[in-house]
């Protein structure tokens, strides 16, 4: 049952993957996007890290939103609208994804893989904290909270009078 | 499963509600019926997909959220990181909302949408560090061990500017009431402008039901989940979300519309700098 799920969602994101290329419209290709994260924080709860599949899916809501979002600040076409492609080089691009993937298919061969060492911890999240932080956990909840209040300052300061800026 | 069902349930309450507070408690069963009877109308190079993809998935989000709700010491499923699943289930409101408003090809709708979207963003933070305050103040992100760790003393009473942002973000997260905006009449409903039939049936439901959940999980992160004296604890969880859910649902009746600009300065400058506040006092209190 696991084995199903887990195979049916991996081709769900890899097609999903694949259809960011295909469709003509930013939005959808931002959500195809989005659906082959999601497959792929599933396949992430399904191997019982739970946090870190939850978080995935949590975050990558966010960012693909903030994206759309960017999308209306910078693009040609404003709100991305009109018909687009994700195809650019086309010729090019086909000559290094393919020699990418045997590059990285060969390397599946080749190098001998690892045996298994020990067994999973109790608490994947925390032995996850422990093992990024360590005995650096202050330091790193310092800069953490440092570096929020430097994006929330920015954002404080370049905002500074709304949407319309001094005059209005 | 039932807790899916009661958080439904108090949807359909919340509704009911709302109508009464305007006079007419019927109005919402009335404006459902009509709405189900109503043909939809098409805009003119709409992406039905992303917009029925928008609709559909606020409600589906809500009922997925409701899933890690304690009632006492029942709930569907015992997540260890249920506070997270919940968070993660909320934010999916910001695609509903903005496919919606983008998929019918329509400029007020869009503007709703993006609306939305900045609104979200700024009351997002406020938001994860209210329900990071009460995780931290229990050493856990499970909403049971939350619940539990409040014998005796509400983490309502010791983290008050936690649980008001919480309830304050929570209002923006359901763009409701006073925070809205990105549905208001100023753009000619913004968002759902174009939404018309069981479409728009559909995402008022998922917004009701939004609200149920976030009024539902207010109990265990902060009112002490299901303690309470003579009733058992499903029940005092239940009368408590009520409680929450009748105030939220009130706010929409008595408090005027926020002008964007202003509630998202506000947001910015002083909820994050005062949630960042109580959550170092907590920190240093349980550390």
């Amino acid at each position: 049952m696991e084995d199903a799920a887990f195979w049916v969602l991996a081709v769900l994101a890899v097609a999903a993957g694949a259809a960011v290329f295909v469709v003509d419209s930013m939005a959808r290709a931002t959500f195809a996007l989005l659906a082959s994260f999601l497959c792929v924080g599933a396949e992430l709860l399904l191997i019982d890290l739970h946090y870190l599949g939850v978080l995935v899916v949590l975050m990558m809501i966010m960012e693909m939103l903030v994206m759309a979002v960017f999308m209306v600040m910078y693009m040609m076409n404003p709100a991305g609208l009109m018909p687009m492609t994700m195809m650019h080089n086309a010729r090019g691009a086909a000559g290094i994804s393919v020699a990418l993937f045997a590059a990285l298919a060969a390397g599946i061969f080749a190098v001998p893989w690892p045996e298994r060492a020990g067994r999973p911890p109790r608490d994947p999240t925390f032995a996850l904290g422990e093992s990024i932080m360590g005995p650096k956990m202050l330091v790193m909840m310092v800069i953490g909270i440092a570096i929020l209040a430097t994006m929330i300052a920015a954002v404080v300061l370049a905002t500074h009078r709304g949407r319309y800026g001094d005059d209005a | 499963m039932v807790e899916v069902v009661v958080i439904g349930a108090l949807a359909v309450a919340a509704a009911t509600l709302s109508g009464a507070l305007a006079g007419r408690p019927a109005a919402p069963f009335q404006e459902a019926v009509r709405l189900l009877t109503l043909q939809r109308r098409a805009t003119h190079r709409a992406d039905r997909l992303l917009t029925t993809v928008g609709v559909v998935s606020l409600p589906v989000a809500a009922a997925l959220a409701a899933l890690v709700v304690p009632f006492g010491d029942r709930v569907a499923v015992g997540s260890s990181v249920g506070v997270v699943w919940f968070n993660a289930m909320e934010v999916v409101a910001w695609a509903s909302v903005w496919l919606a408003g983008w998929g019918v090809n329509s400029a007020y709708a869009l503007v709703g949408g993006y609306r939305f979207l900045a609104q979200g963003l700024a009351y997002e933070l406020p938001h994860m560090f209210a329900l990071i305050t009460a995780a931290l103040g229990a050493h856990s992100l499970d909403l049971r061990v939350i619940a539990a760790a409040q014998h005796g003393l509400w983490f309502a009473v010791w983290m008050p500017v936690a649980f008001a942002v919480y309830l304050l973000s929570t209002l923006a997260m359901t763009f409701w009431g006073p925070l809205g905006h990105p549905v208001g009449g100023d753009l000619a409903g913004g968002a759902m402008a174009e939404l018309s039939g069981p479409d728009r049936l559909v995402l008022l439901a998922g917004r009701y039901g939004l609200l149920a959940v976030a009024a539902a999980v207010a109990v265990p992160l902060f009112l002490g989940g299901g303690a309470g004296p003579l009733l058992p604890g499903w029940l005092w969880s239940l009368v408590k979300a009520c409680a929450v859910l009748a105030l939220l649902v009130w706010t929409r009746g008595r408090v005027p519309v926020l002008r964007m600009d202003r509630a998202m300065a506000a947001a910015w400058t002083v909820l994050i700098p005062a949630v960042l506040l109580q959550m170092l006092v907590v920190g240093i209190v349980v550390v």
